[in-house]
């Protein structure tokens, strides 16, 4: 099975740098970056679905990483093939000049000139959290998706059957190649995903992997092409205007209440909640 | 100093950590009681080139420079045992890169290349009952017989020693010489003769094993020598700079993590009204403790960076200006340990006496840092004769 799996880079959530606001315009020197966490679970799961879980170091089949941003976000790129992706692919851009539909639409060019027999992607980015992506991928290219896996299991590698949580347990979704799947945190469960390589009995340690050292050199040999946004989609004016950015109000400290009375004075008179 | 890490050094500093954090520090309170780590966990480290980073490919490294092993070193701690950290650290920084230095291809391949693996456990055998900082009054004895050595003695407060699968020796070939009588063989545990005499018990450092070893007739070959016969005591002189340096470096990291665990602590300890992290005392107190670190963390890295540019920049022995600068790293951040981890035990109070929180490890821990590789006075000693004082 060839997967492609679009990832993002995100600023570091745990990093003491935060993004400012200047101007009405977003700040991002000092910031570090790391994979968007969801993506990363995507490319857990590819790495899963193409190899036996017994045997990780051969893989049966082919994970291409694809990533829109500037040079360094190559950075990205190259974790994900030290962890054991086949090939990077960046689009080159700005950070902040596109929005999903761009890149849905210039990943949908990718799509078909790469013909993977599934698209795995994060169920959102947890900076901007449109979590829009995958969805408009798939309806560009008219191909059946599944949104918010938590586990899959491949059919011979010709379908899916996708379980997403829902309300009071899970539903299951059988989707056939190729097609669009995003995913959300539990799929990197021990035993969320099952391949045709993998013993059924294999669990996983719960998690992504990380790269040895060995690796995270021999990616540096890996095969990373640059594509221009312009070769991919003939429109690439963002959808979606950003007029101005504010940074969320500072939580203000809380007050402290002699008895329920005077909280439930304050909830109703200051808060008017109740 | 510009940063020396790169890309590549930075993806394998979030390996070590995660290894630390997922694999290592849920299971050591377990390693700490039952006084060692599973061997496993050599394994484990080896397939992820925690020990080969800084070593040449040819001998089964991943050719890196010396800074993969200090990010490695620093990323360690996260495991909670110094224990656990020590016994990684001579497996790859301590007992073996005199083998690397002056190992002949079939000791690389017989030794070297799997102890970078993990498939070997290595030990260094330097200090005896009767000599420690006074290296050269070992007692050891390899006499000659034939083209073989048979040797003699005994060996103590060796890390790994009780499940090492061989020993990096220093013994005395010539012991009319003192300390141009000092030879170094590679000997396998298997061999007849070598006997584990007795497993210590530790004031700290619990999950890491200490021996004591015994050698009874113990025949070794003359293929087991390392490098020339009495040369010893220069090549422990060269080679086991390693030995300190990352100690140095290791355990500014470490302090880090205390005095960062102390700081959250005590934002939430209240004492006469307020956290005990707003009493100017305390402030005050912590503003001077992280700027010695700062301090020997610059001293450490200075010396790491001078290190690097004998070794794998100039690739040539290790200068004395370097043995000067490392030594000074290993004292000063060695006596700064004592004084950070004891007000960080203080700053807990009580709190700070009960096994239930990590800084009662570090405190019984970090009090081997002035001893082991080299005392404080021992390196002052070496110190001022390298100083012409
Ligand atoms: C947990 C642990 C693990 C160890 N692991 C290993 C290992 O794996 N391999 C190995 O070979 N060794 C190991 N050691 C041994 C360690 O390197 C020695 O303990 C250390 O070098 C000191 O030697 P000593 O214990 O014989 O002390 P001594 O040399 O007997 O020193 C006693 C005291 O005399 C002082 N002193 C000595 N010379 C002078 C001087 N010239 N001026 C002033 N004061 C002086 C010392 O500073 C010290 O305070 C380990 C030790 C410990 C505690």
């Amino acid at each position: 099975m060839k997967i492609l799996v679009p990832l993002k880079r995100v600023a570091d959530p745990d990093n003491a740098n935060k993004v400012k606001v200047n101007a009405g315009k977003l700040v991002t020197t000092g910031l570090e970056w790391k994979p968007n966490p969801f993506d990363e679970y995507a490319v857990e799961t590819a790495l899963r679905l193409t190899e036996n879980g017994t045997a990780t170091k051969t893989r049966q089949g082919e994970v291409v990483v694809v990533t829109f941003g500037p040079k360094d976000s190559e950075t990205t790129l190259r974790a994900m093939l030290g962890t054991g992706a086949d090939r990077a692919i960046r689009v080159d851009t700005g950070d902040d000049q596109i929005d999903g539909d761009v890149v849905a639409r210039a990943l949908k060019a990718l799509v078909e000139k790469e013909k993977p027999d599934l698209v795995l992607c994060g169920k959102q980015a947890v900076d901007g959290d449109s979590g829009q992506v995958g969805q408009q991928l798939a309806e560009y290219l008219g191909w059946p998706q599944a949104t918010f896996a938590g586990s899959i299991e491949s059919e011979g590698d010709k379908a899916l059957l996708v379980g997403r949580e829902v309300d009071g347990g899970t539903i299951k979704l059988r989707v056939e190649l190729p097609a669009v799947v995003s995913v959300d945190l539990r799929i990197v469960a021990p035993k969320s995903v099952k391949s045709v390589h993998t013993p059924a009995t294999h669990a996983y340690p719960e998690g992504v992997r990380f790269a040895a050292l060995m690796a995270i050199m021999a990616a540096k040999k890996k095969p990373l092409a640059e594509v221009k946004l312009a070769d991919l989609t003939s429109d690439a004016a963002p959808k979606i205007q950003y007029l101005d950015y504010e940074l969320p109000p500072a939580r203000k400290a809380g007050v402290k209440v002699k008895d329920v009375t005077e909280l439930v004075t304050r909830l109703k008179t200051e808060a008017k909640v109740v | 100093m510009a940063s020396p890490y790169r890309e590549e050094h930075e993806q394998f500093r979030k390996t070590v950590r995660t290894f630390a954090q997922k694999e290592l520090a849920p299971f050591v309170d377990e390693w700490e009681k039952s006084e060692c780590f599973p061997n496993e966990v050599f394994k484990r480290a080896g397939e992820l080139g925690l020990f080969s980073a800084h070593y040449k490919e040819e001998q089964g490294g991943i050719g890196g420079d010396y800074w993969f092993s200090v990010a490695k070193g620093e990323e360690l701690p996260h495991c909670r045992s110094a224990g656990v950290s020590m016994g990684l650290l001579v497996q790859g920084d301590m007992a073996t890169p005199v083998i690397g230095d002056l190992g002949t291809k079939e000791q690389i391949e017989e030794f070297l290349k799997p102890a970078l693996k993990g498939e070997k456990i290595a030990a260094l055998g330097v200090t005896e009952p009767n000599a420690g900082s006074d290296v050269a009054g070992i007692q050891t004895w390899a006499r000659k017989d034939g083209d073989d050595y048979i040797i003699n003695g005994a060996k103590t407060y060796i890390t790994n020693g009780t499940r090492s699968d061989f020993v990096t020796l220093l013994v005395k070939t010539s012991p009319e010489q003192g300390a141009h009588g000092c030879s170094f063989f590679l000997v396998p545990s298997s061999t007849k003769g070598f006997i584990v005499a007795k497993k210590l018990k530790k004031v700290g450092n619990w999950a890491s094993d200490t021996a004591e070893l015994a050698f009874d007739e113990m025949r070794v070959p003359k293929r087991y020598l390392l490098g020339e016969e009495n040369m010893g005591f220069m090549y422990l002189m060269q080679n086991f700079q390693t030995e300190r340096l990352i100690a140095a470096t290791s355990c500014c990291a470490g302090l880090q993590l205390a005095i960062d665990e102390a700081i959250a602590f005590g934002r939430d300890r209240k004492a006469f009204g307020k956290p005990i992290i707003k009493r100017e005392y305390w402030q005050h107190k912590f503003v001077e403790l992280l700027t010695k670190l700062e301090a020997g963390r610059a001293l450490s890295y200075k010396a790491a960076e001078a290190y690097n540019d004998d070794k794998h920049v100039n690739n040539g022995q290790v200068s004395m200006e370097t043995v000067k600068l490392i030594s000074m790293a290993k004292v000063f951040v060695g006596e700064l340990s004592s004084e950070i981890i004891d007000q960080c035990m203080q700053f807990h109070g009580g709190a700070g006496y009960m096994e239930e929180y990590p800084i009662a490890r570090a405190f019984r821990d970090q009090r081997l840092l002035r001893i082991g590789g080299g005392t404080t006075e021992t390196m002052r000693y070496y110190l001022a004769k390298l100083m012409g004082l």
